[in-house]
């Protein structure tokens, strides 16, 4: 099996054939979601040709101008048809994001972090709280909101200035966290900050009293999203109504419109860490990792670097959560639960700990395996069933399967296993880092390494 | 007086319960001082009611469940402070161990109503046939985890079992709520009611105007945990085999050296850890008679932080931990309410547990009686 597919790359990694391939995949894939938007083969096939691109060689040239016409053009066109898609890949965009920037704080500096989705939350509340009509309601009881209370910030626009305020809090929320618990050894640490993640929830849910700061469990909304040009709009919903069919919406648009903001955010989270990865920070924070008492030995200011790592990772969690509040309109302290946190770690660990594409990689197949896979198979459940079908060798009817039985639910199911299974048989992940590959390998693993 | 000192009655019986009497009245008496020394200084700022008169009111109370819950702490902490003194690791899973043994419980209280026997058996054999049953199955869950998912990775950096335990914990909780989904067709378990644990003991005590109000299930949650308490007691400071758990926690090496088996030590380190979260999760599921599959978390949490308020790796600790721990949360969650005036109150009650985690490791790393542990890397 294995030989099969190490030949099979092989085979296809040559000149032409990767060409081929990659076209190939993203030709196909493309038409095949434009003919039929609601399959999910389509859709895979499609998601396939971002991946061979990374894994086939071709020249650099042509990957960048493939991988931006997949990006700029053929997926906001493919999303505008068929809106659920959009959804799916912007999702993929904000979860690889936080990904990236938990992977800085669990995989290059090693200290396990359990409580990641506050720096999320304190984003994403920033804007909510600013952005809405929370400020003039200050001293209501949720839910007993006056209809024609006013927004605090009349021009809309302020949303840019808060991405970088909500980069300011969350890094500032970082190193408040940083700073009691840069003693603990790792285990400690991961409990201490799954309280701080259960803190900052706790607090959004009952903060709406004495006065109403996050309105409770009822979440805050309306928030406001910044404005789009209504004459770009008008003109390229009149070249793209022919092609995909129907008339395009302004909340389409919007959604488009995040899409591209999630995408520069990676962009950016991609070039950061990766800058970071090959500096002086990032060489001690690897030092820290591997030990902590030479580390120091070595000169290397340790609260300091843990500082930096806890801040620049909740950075980038923070300006997300501020996009994800303005596409969203509405926060609560739902979204922020220790499971967003113990999702986000799986994708780093299934990804590949400290290793940037992997981690990207291991969004999308959880986001991936999350909202589409498992819906999908929920889906597929309940129209049996609704059908006669009888499972033939011990006659069991699938009118009686338990509604109870619902995989769309058991994301703890998946990410329980996705830790387990990687830590017994992959540490490193997919795709490895360099680095830890080396420190997760055996003895014997070392010497083919360097060998 | 040495004699008096080597005596098994004394060494085994005696002094833990002395100990454990000592540490409730200690916590206790200290914490209600406090309080009303509180109440005295803010009175004048409080107008419509009498603060010192509504704190002592309520006092017997705010004890009486702090000490309940404190038990069912310290007896989820020694799980976590046995198996962390073996094999220096958080078993995160614990919680849902913890969980599946008061699920385990509960059920089987269901099947006897069920059947319809649950009436007219016996309330104490019943109870005692739950707990039984729920430490069989938590023990061997424990031990089986361990096989599963620690025991392939006990010479990997450390951050990777960890992970694995954490993995564990979320598999387990959303299998316990398959499995009962598939099976009850919904996943709150219920406890049925039976027998005379919801009724109350009235005792007077001088000097104070309204009577103390003790419900039977506390009583009988008190003593079962004090009879566990013991027995592990026994069982470790007594035994071949807790010396041999001692041994393996001062020094695996040296200890499978001296002919220990290892890893059936470590086997037995889950298999007891399993049994008393097990045991705690029927008496716990007895005390708030609703349990779903994600009930056990915040106990979880709150046994580590009272393992670590005690000292890590010390069992002495874990109970002191566990009662200190539980009076402190009983007294917050019930005094905040009455002196902010209700603008802040018993919601809070989760995060007090990680205030005092942060406020430990801060201040005293080691906990209130452990020795300072040098830094394993």
């Amino acid at each position: 099996m294995k030989q099969f597919f190490s030949n099979l790359y092989a085979a296809i990694n040559k000149e032409p054939w990767s060409y081929i391939v990659t076209f190939g995949l993203m030709i196909i894939g493309s038409a095949l979601v434009y003919a039929t938007p609601r399959s999910l083969t389509a859709f895979l096939i499609l998601l396939l040709s971002p991946a061979s691109m990374y894994f086939l060689k071709m020249n650099n040239k042509v990957k960048l101008f493939a991988g931006l016409v997949l990006a700029i053009i053929v997926l906001p066109v493919l999303g505008i048809r068929n809106i659920f898609y959009l959804e799916v890949i912007f999702q993929i965009c904000v979860f690889a994001a936080l990904a990236l920037g938990l992977n800085i704080v669990v995989g290059m500096a090693g200290l396990l972090d359990l409580g990641y989705v506050a720096f999320y939350a304190v984003g994403a509340y920033t804007w909510a709280f600013f952005g809405s009509k929370q400020i003039s309601l200050l001293h209501s009881v949720p839910g007993a909101a006056p209809a024609n209370a006013p927004y605090f910030l009349e021009n809309p626009n302020w949303f840019w200035l808060f991405i970088f305020l909500g980069i300011g809090l969350a890094a500032f929320a970082g190193i408040l966290l940083g700073l009691p618990v840069l003693r603990l050894r790792g285990d400690y640490l991961a409990i201490v900050t799954l309280g701080f993640g259960e803190v900052i929830r706790v607090l959004a849910l009952n903060l709406d009293k004495p006065i109403n700061i996050t309105n409770g469990p009822q979440g805050i909304t309306p928030i406001q999203r910044p404005t789009l040009p209504p004459a770009l709009l008008d003109a390229l919903g009149r070249v793209l109504e022919p092609i995909v069919g129907h008339p395009v919406t302004e909340a389409q648009f919007y959604n488009v419109f995040f899409y591209f903001l999630a995408l520069a955010i990676i962009i950016i989270a991609v070039i950061v860490a990766r800058r970071l990865d090959d500096s002086r920070i990032g060489r001690a924070w690897t030092a820290i990792r591997e030990d902590e008492t030479a580390a120091i030995a070595m000169g290397i200011p340790l609260v300091k670097m843990k500082l930096a790592a806890f801040a620049s990772g909740a950075a980038f969690a923070g300006a997300m959560g501020v996009i994800y509040a303005a596409n969203r309109t509405f926060v609560s302290p739902e979204t922020f639960s220790f499971l967003q946190s113990i999702g986000v770690l799986s994708m780093v660990i299934l990804g590949g700990l400290g290793s940037i594409p992997g981690v990207i990689i291991g969004a999308a197949v959880v986001v991936f395996l999350n909202i589409q896979v498992l819906q999908t198979f929920s889906l597929y459940l309940s129209s049996l069933r609704q059908s006669d079908a009888v499972i033939p060798i011990i006659n069991f009817a699938w009118r009686n399967l338990s509604t109870q039985l619902d995989p769309a639910k058991y994301q703890k199911l998946i990410f329980g296993l996705i830790l387990v299974v990687m830590m017994i048989f992959r540490p490193s992940g997919l795709i490895p880092a360099e680095r830890r590959k080396r420190e997760l390998a055996g003895e014997e693993e070392i010497d083919e390494i360097t060998e | 007086m040495k004699q008096f000192t080597s005596n098994p009655l004394y060494k085994f019986i005696l002094f833990p319960i002395g100990q454990i009497v000592v540490f409730i009245l200690g916590a206790g008496i200290t914490l209600s001082v406090l309080v009303i020394l509180l109440a005295y200084i803010f009175r004048g700022s409080v107008t419509n009611l009498d603060l010192v008169e509504r704190t002592l009111v309520i006092l017997p109370k705010v004890l009486i469940d702090g000490v309940t819950i404190g038990f069912v702490y310290a007896t989820i902490a020694l799980g976590y402070t046995m198996v962390y003194g073996v094999l220096e690791f958080i078993n995160f899973s614990h919680s849902e161990i913890f969980m599946v043994g008061g699920v385990v419980g509960v059920e089987l209280l269901r099947y006897f109503d069920a059947q319809g026997t649950l009436a007219t058996m016996n309330q104490y054999v019943v109870i005692t046939l739950a707990i039984l049953l729920g430490m069989i199955i938590a023990g061997s869950l424990a031990v089986t985890v361990e096989r599963v998912a620690y025991k392939p990775l006990r010479n990997a950096p450390r951050l990777v079992p960890l992970i694995s335990a954490i993995g564990m914990s979320f598999f387990l909780q959303d299998t316990v709520r398959l499995i009962l989904g598939l099976t009850t067709g919904e996943f709150n378990v219920i406890l049925p009611k039976f027998g005379t644990f919801d009724d109350f003991q009235t005792f007077t005590v001088p000097g104070l105007a309204a009577p103390v109000q003790l419900q039977n299930k506390t009583i009988l949650l008190i003593a079962v945990t004090i009879v566990m308490l013991v027995g592990l007691n026994y069982l470790v400071n007594g035994t071949k085999v807790g010396k041999a758990i001692r041994a393996v926690a001062q020094d695996r090496p040296t200890a499978s050296l001296m002919g220990i088996n290892v890893n059936l030590i470590i086997s037995i380190t889950f298999l007891i850890g399993g049994t008393l979260g097990g045991a705690a999760g029927v008496l716990f599921a007895l005390k708030v008679t609703r349990l779903d599959p994600f009930v056990g978390f915040f106990p979880g949490l709150k046994a580590f932080t009272a393992a670590v308020l005690g000292g890590i790796g010390n069992l002495t600790g874990a109970l002191l931990g566990g009662i200190v721990l539980g009076l402190l949360e009983s007294f917050g969650a019930s005094y905040l309410g009455v002196f902010t005036q209700g603008a802040f109150g018993a919601e809070y009650k989760d995060i007090f547990a990680f205030a005092i985690l942060i406020a430990i490791l801060i201040f005293r790393p080691s906990g209130l009686l452990g020795q300072t542990v040098g830094q394993k890397a």
